[in-house]
């Protein structure tokens, strides 16, 4: 039925179009969009009802805007200027599917190139002369250059590039006091096993890398420190850089072993790229992309019973860089 | 009325044939057509929303206790910048719908981006005359990771922080001159000086959007130049005959539908589904850290590698050559760009591949070019799992250490493996067509002999 009719159609739009070609009269002129435009009055009706709906989600959004208070505002609000979109789009959807013509319409690709106009380019470039004088050319390309470094030249201002002495320097000193994120200072018995405490050099910025530590405390027997760290804790006190020396995120995470057997020996963790330290061997890598040690801060407890430094970090802290194991922290 | 209008234009601007090429430019009708179309709507989208978010943020590493209606957060010290992203996210009405939006947009962004590559790869389409094209947008992927990282570092919550230390980790590990290029960009060491987020801001708002939008009109110029690509769908598209829909009018309604579309989804994953709530995050400080980091998805690759790679740095005696994120942080994305960028040059040079196309290949008709390709994101791909081997560990009960020691392996077998098999099914469905096609010509052998009989 319908194919009979489509065909009906397609006769029909023939016939009259050939009719037409014949003999355009004045006025009139050659279709350019040559498909029929299909007659859908269901399909427009359609259209503008969803326009309409995208109009009523829209005004909807504006009024949730203004009447505050709504609980769930913002999914109320995103849902409002969402379906706005969905009907508009829907709407675009029934028009390009049942409203426009659907041409499907050939048409060549432009040519592969224009061997005569390269030549010409190049004739009119070779003919300016410039080319052929080498010396002119050079002294070109060498005021161009030297006006690019000129102009590159104050980026150098946006830092001490050339200034590094900043990466090594530590607040650390012999004496300084441990103190808490609110500037209380650390008693060596509060310091308890199986967690792990945040400290800071006493009057430091603590956001810079040097400043933080961490602080554990292990039983003395379970003690496995490196000749170089020999005496680093107090009273089983250990205190490591809190900085990664991987990318430099802060060890947040302290293993204990829940289950001796099976699980693996107390260790502290970056959760960034899980580089895992072992505290008992004076934070040696045991796990994970660091290429280097924790640097561990040696440690004592003053006559009042407060953790202070014994002296600088055994190694530099933060994230490796080419000149990292050349220089010795320093105050 | 609009006889008055195009003869206004055309009087003044002398652009009537332009217009009239332009309303019967034709468009080959494909669906993969329309990814890059979804990547430039979602970056409209983030200008939008992007220009109204700059009205309330503020780039300001100052401190500030912070004294507003969210709670948990009372009294806490932390940034201008965090306070104010936390402003525009309780206190600005619309504000959350916005900035979840355009971080949603962000996304959508380079997954269309992707998955708009993978289509050029696949079908060749980056072919001969279409390099400059490619190249422009491989520059827009790179920009567009960029953009992103920037953009969800200026929020200085702890999770962005966390990311930017990673970054100052990576920048310092470049041989010879990272620890000079990191005191450049940050002013000093991390967490740098004042200058080092207005130095972001301007360069996530301004710099890298306008290269954006400049490299973005010269990518539609040439492609609008040479015209699109197409497959071959019938006998009417040749390497010289294009076959498609004009511009207007019926590819208009379908691409603002489209628009339409990519918004609407936008706008009701900003208002529905909460994305980054970064008062829930707290403010950064160089000193914590938290659990379970993850970055954006396009960035996940990146953290999967830095993880993977065993702890070790290059040193020749004190001198530190490769310091270990180098490897992970710099190298891969390196290789990865650089094979994507010489690629059209690699299959001139070694796989013969010649001529000017017009007509698209489907990935069977290329097995060792969709061999490779598979096997280049079989390799990334891993790299990105094994970024999540956290979650899995803290989700599936999967431990960490053996899951990092599997990716390991598998990164290195992986894409081998994955390449031979891209390789046998492509060699398989050209055999399989070849069958097919003589037996559709022995029947129809077989029924004309037969008619004649």
């Amino acid at each position: 039925m319908s194919k009979a009719r489509a065909f009906l159609v397609a006769a029909a739009t023939l016939l009259v179009g050939r009719g037409r070609r014949r003999r355009l009269r004045p006025g009139e002129r050659e279709p350019i969009v040559a498909a029929p435009t299909p007659r859908s009055p269901d399909a427009e009706l359609v259209a503008i009802g969803l326009l309409l709906a995208s109009a009523a989600s829209a005004i909807a959004f504006v009024v949730i805007y203004v009447l505050d208070r709504l609980p769930a505002h913002t999914q109320l609000l995103g849902l409002a200027l969402g379906l706005a979109f969905v009907f508009l789009a829907a709407a675009l959807t029934v028009t390009a599917k049942r409203l426009v013509p659907n041409e499907e319409l050939e048409d060549d690709y432009p040519e592969q190139e224009h061997p005569d106009e390269q030549e010409r380019v190049v004739q009119v470039v070779e003919e300016s002369g410039l080319t052929r004088r080498r010396l002119f050319v050079l002294a070109l390309g060498a005021a161009g250059g030297s006006i690019g470094l000129a102009l590159l030249t104050p980026v150098a201002s946006l830092g001490p590039a050339l200034h590094l002495a900043r990466f090594s320097l530590t607040p650390w000193r012999r004496g300084t006091r441990l103190v808490t994120e609110d500037g209380e200072p650390y008693r060596a018995d509060e310091i308890e096993e199986g967690t792990f405490y945040t400290a800071f050099a006493e009057g430091a910025d603590k956001e810079a890398l040097a400043s933080s530590l961490v602080l554990v405390r292990l039983p003395k027997s379970e003690l496995d420190l490196p000749p170089e760290n020999a005496g680093f804790d107090a009273d089983g006190i250990l205190a490591f850089s809190k900085i990664c020396t991987h990318a430099g995120c802060a060890i947040a995470l302290y293993r204990k072993p829940m289950f001796a057997p099976t699980d693996p020996q107390p260790a502290l963790i970056c959760p960034c790229h899980y580089s895992t330290f072992e505290p008992a061997k004076g934070g040696k890598v045991i796990f994970g992309p660091a290429g280097r040690k924790l640097p561990m801060l040696p440690l004592a407890i003053d006559g009042k019973g407060f953790l202070r430094a014994r002296g600088n970090f055994d190694g530099p802290v933060g994230p490796s860089w080419w000149g990292v194991r050349m220089k010795r922290p320093t105050t | 009325m609009i006889r008055a209008l195009v003869r206004f234009l055309d009087q003044r601007t002398g652009t009537a044939p332009f217009l009239r090429r332009t309303l019967r430019y034709l468009f080959p009708d494909h669906w993969s057509f329309l990814l890059g179309e979804v990547a430039l709507y979602a970056f409209v989208v983030l200008i939008g929303t992007g220009v109204y978010l700059t009205l309330f943020y503020e780039d300001s590493t100052a401190k500030v206790v912070y004294h507003g209606p969210y709670g948990p957060l009372q009294g806490q010290e932390m940034t201008h910048a965090y306070r104010s992203v936390v402003d525009i996210s309780t206190t600005v009405k619309a504000g959350l719908l916005i900035r979840q939006t355009h971080h949603w947009a962000a996304n959508v962004f380079i997954a269309a981006i992707v998955l708009h590559l993978l289509r050029v790869f696949f079908t060749g389409a980056y072919r001969k005359p279409r390099e400059l094209t490619y190249w422009l947008g491989l520059t827009m992927l790179t920009m567009a990771l960029l953009e992103g990282y920037l953009g969800y570092s200026l929020a200085d919550d702890l999770l962005s922080g966390m990311g930017l230390a990673i970054g100052y980790g990576v920048a310092l590990s470049v041989p010879f001159v990272g620890a000079n290029l990191a005191a450049l960009m940050w002013d000093g060491p991390f967490p740098g000086s004042y200058a080092f987020f207005p130095r972001m801001y301007i360069v996530h708002v301004f710099v890298i959007p306008a290269l954006l939008a400049v490299l973005l009109a010269a990518h539609l110029a040439l492609v609008a130049l040479k015209h699109h690509t197409q497959f071959r769908m019938s006998e009417r598209e040749s390497e010289r005959k294009l076959v498609g829909v004009p511009t207007f009018p019926g590819q208009t309604p379908r691409s603002l539908g489209l628009f339409a579309s990519v918004v609407a989804v936008l706008f009701l994953l900003g208002g529905l589904v909460q994305i980054n709530p970064i008062w829930l995050w707290g403010p950064y400080h160089t000193y914590s850290a938290t659990n379970g980091a993850q970055p954006d998805w396009y960035l996940g690759w990146l953290i999967g590698a830095l993880r993977i790679v065993p702890g070790f740095d290059v040193v020749i005696g004190h001198y530190t050559l490769v310091p270990n994120p180098f490897w992970g942080g710099v190298l891969l994305p390196l290789a990865f760009f650089g094979f994507l960028y010489l690629w059209p040059w690699l299959e001139r040079r070694f796989l013969g591949e010649r001529g000017y196309h017009n007509l698209l290949d489907r990935p069977r008709d290329a097995p060792l070019r969709t061999a490779i390709g598979y096997a280049v994101a079989t390799e990334v791909f891993l790299v990105f799992l094994a970024g999540s081997a956290d979650r899995v560990d803290v989700l599936f009960g999967l431990p960490y250490i053996p899951q990092i020691w599997a990716y390991r392996v598998l990164v290195i077998v992986g894409p081998f493996v994955a390449g031979f098999l891209a390789y046998r099914v492509c060699v398989e469905l050209q055999r399989g067509e070849r069958v097919e096609h003589e037996r559709r010509r022995a029947e129809h052998a077989a029924r004309v002999a037969r008619s004649r009989a």
